[in-house]
């Protein structure tokens, strides 16, 4: 499929780069997005995505983030990054100004999930949201059982430092997708060991057996 | 540093120091005649400005580092700030000391002279070799004094354009400066989109604050004030209205600062001195380190060039000349921005650097935009701070490979 011919089309020191786990997210969203697109990157950390998506995909990519640190690595490795909040920032940005909006692994950092997504359907023709699916099984086993907030490799964080504010299963994005009148072109879920899950199977499986998601959305009209 | 000799504290000392420094005349020679290589532009080549007169003829004074590229695809231009000049990696011919820029802009520096032709030019307005009120006004033979039309910041990116034209430079690689700098840098994005490849607008705004315009101002009547001044006209007058220019030094001085900064530098520390000695000497480290600037201030710079170069400050305001909106300055601008700003800034605070990302947002425009924890104050970009340089070296590494110049050897 798709994603192993991308894996093919990256050198091996990119591979090396990405080594199998949770970064295996971004080859998913690399693999969603057309050359040469224009991209805009809501929390792009330390700018890995968009490097990755200027390599492989030659994307013109901006990106937004948070952290200070983040943002300055990201300029002087000559990426376009802006310090800003996704939750307030977004609302600058004219209709239209991109053919992706990409938020990997943010969703549930923000204040306003809603908020955000829809301003992402404004500015991009599409938008792509990665994020941690909280109805995997072993989240839900160890609230049932461990009775206590869970904690995994991708979600390292206690409860009382945790980022993250609005956690979300892959069932429930679906519903949000439904409220804001978004469209799903396409979805992959990856397993606990980073592989996407086969496409033809029901949706309560994924949100058991996916640990992350990935959606690509555009406006429904 | 604070200097032992000004340190001393006594007003008669000061004024010692400051009849012993620079004769108005070799200022007069410097603004005329100056260390640097000239460019002069005759009747056919008037400079037109925001006042609706011609300056013509005219001059200007600039200094270069580094060689043009066959394609001359390499030149970068740096704009200088209010009391800067175009010597911006060479020993100042007036003072001595090293150039303002000399740790941004060098060989191996993230200016690199090695890789790139840097270009700095005095300002219209300035004293050190272009046009300016201290030039020689050729209808009288005198110094313009005040009959120096009123310049704007446009009005210095026009005259730099044709400097550019001069150097045969269709598009610039870069346009980097901070403060009235870099209000040049983001007029020259606005007046020629085409021309300029990259733009690193440092510590600086689309218009100047009434704040901002108010300190001005403070400085502008202390100079007025100083009976020395004689409503400009003191060069043929022979007097020099250093007190004056060194208070507008000293006020000037307090805002490129942080109070952090002050504190860290010299806290309530006494100069030289126990106790208080009950009297208005420069007890306080700070005091003395303020007339100290002042002092070495006035050795440079002309008195009725602070006037026109504040004001034209003052003048900025980028939008409107686009109806009030900034987005529209840059409306399809192919440029690579990168703005920064510092925490500690409170001359061009950071929101400042905001309203220019969002504006070039709008207009789609692709844009970096960092902000840099500091102490130092708006003086902060002319200072070593690794981050800046950092920033300033990746954004103008991944600018040349854009623009397919030659990689960086390693």
């Amino acid at each position: 499929m798709m994603l192993s011919r991308l894996k093919r089309d990256l050198t091996m020191a990119e591979a090396a780069r990405t080594p199998g786990g949770s970064r295996v997210d971004l080859l998913v969203v690399t693999d969603m997005v057309e050359r040469g697109a224009k991209v805009l990157d809501i929390g792009c950390g330390d700018g890995e995505l968009l490097r990755l998506l200027g390599e492989t995909r030659n994307v013109d990519g901006r990106g937004i983030e948070l952290s200070r640190e983040g943002v300055n690595e990201g300029v002087a490795k000559g990426l376009a990054v802006i310090q800003g909040d996704a939750d307030t920032d977004l609302s600058d940005y004219p209709n239209d100004a991109f053919d992706y909006v990409i938020l990997s692994q943010t969703l549930q950092a923000t204040r306003q999930p809603r908020v955000v997504l829809e301003h992402m359907l404004r500015i991009g023709r599409h938008a792509i949201v990665s994020f941690p699916n909280f109805g995997h099984w072993r989240i839900r086993l160890q609230v049932l059982f461990g009775g206590h907030m869970p904690r995994t490799d991708n979600l390292p964080y206690a409860w009382w430092d945790s980022p993250n504010i609005h956690f979300c299963t892959i069932k429930d994005f679906r519903e949000l997708c439904d409220v804001v009148g978004a469209k799903m072109d396409r979805s992959v879920a990856l397993n606990a060991w980073g592989a996407p899950i086969r496409l033809k199977v029901p949706w309560w499986f994924w949100n058991l057996f996916g640990e992350q998601a990935v959606f690509l959305l555009s406006r429904k009209n | 540093m604070v200097n032992r000799a000004a340190c001393e504290g006594d007003a008669d000392k000061v004024s010692e120091m400051v009849e012993a420094v620079l004769a108005p005349v070799d200022r007069l020679r410097e603004a005329d005649e100056p260390h640097s290589q000239i460019v002069r532009f005759g009747a056919d080549k008037p400079l037109r400005l925001d006042a609706g007169v011609d300056l013509s003829p005219f001059q200007i004074a600039y200094q270069t580092y580094g060689t043009l590229n066959a394609d001359r695809s390499n030149a970068v231009l740096v704009c200088h700030a209010l009391t800067a000049d175009q010597h911006v990696a060479n020993v100042h011919p007036v003072t001595g000391k090293g150039g303002w820029g000399e740790t941004m802009v060098g060989p191996g520096r993230p200016i690199d002279t090695e890789r790139y032709f840097v270009i700095c030019a005095n300002v219209i307005g300035g004293c050190m070799g272009s046009s300016g009120p201290a030039s020689t006004n050729p209808a009288t033979g005198e110094p313009w004094g005040l009959d120096f039309p009123v310049i704007t910041i446009p009005d210095m990116v026009r005259a730099q354009a044709m400097l550019i034209d001069h150097l045969g430079i269709d598009t610039l690689f870069a346009v980097a400066g901070g403060s009235m700098g870099g209000m040049q840098v983001l007029q020259w994005t606005a007046s020629y989109p085409q021309r300029v490849f990259a733009a690193l607008p440092l510590a600086t705004s689309t218009r100047h604050s009434a704040q901002n315009i108010a300190f001005h101002e403070v400085g502008r009547q202390a100079i007025m004030a100083d009976p020395e001044w004689c409503k400009g006209r003191y060069f043929a007058e022979r007097r020099d209205p250093r007190k004056g220019l060194a208070v507008a030094r000293m006020g000037a001085h307090i805002t490129y600062l942080s109070d952090a900064a002050l504190h860290r530098k010299f806290g309530r520390r006494f100069q030289d001195r126990d106790n208080p000695t009950f009297s208005f000497d420069a007890d306080f480290q700070v005091e003395s380190y303020l007339r100290h600037q002042g002092i070495s201030f006035v050795e440079r710079f002309d008195a009725n060039s602070y006037l026109y170069l504040t004001r034209a400050m003052d003048y900025f305001d980028l939008a409107g000349d686009y109806d009030g909106v900034l987005a529209n300055a840059w409306k399809g601008s192919q440029t690579r921005f990168c703005v920064i700003s510092f925490t500690s800034d409170w001359l061009f605070p950071t929101s400042e650097s905001r309203a220019i990302v969002h504006a070039l947002n709008a207009g789609g425009a692709r844009v970096s935009f960092a902000e840099i924890v500091t102490d130092k104050g708006h003086d902060a970009f002319l200072l070593d701070e690794p981050e800046l340089f950092a920033i300033v070296r990746g954004f103008l590494e991944g600018s040349a490979r854009a623009r397919g110049l030659p990689v960086q050897r390693r």
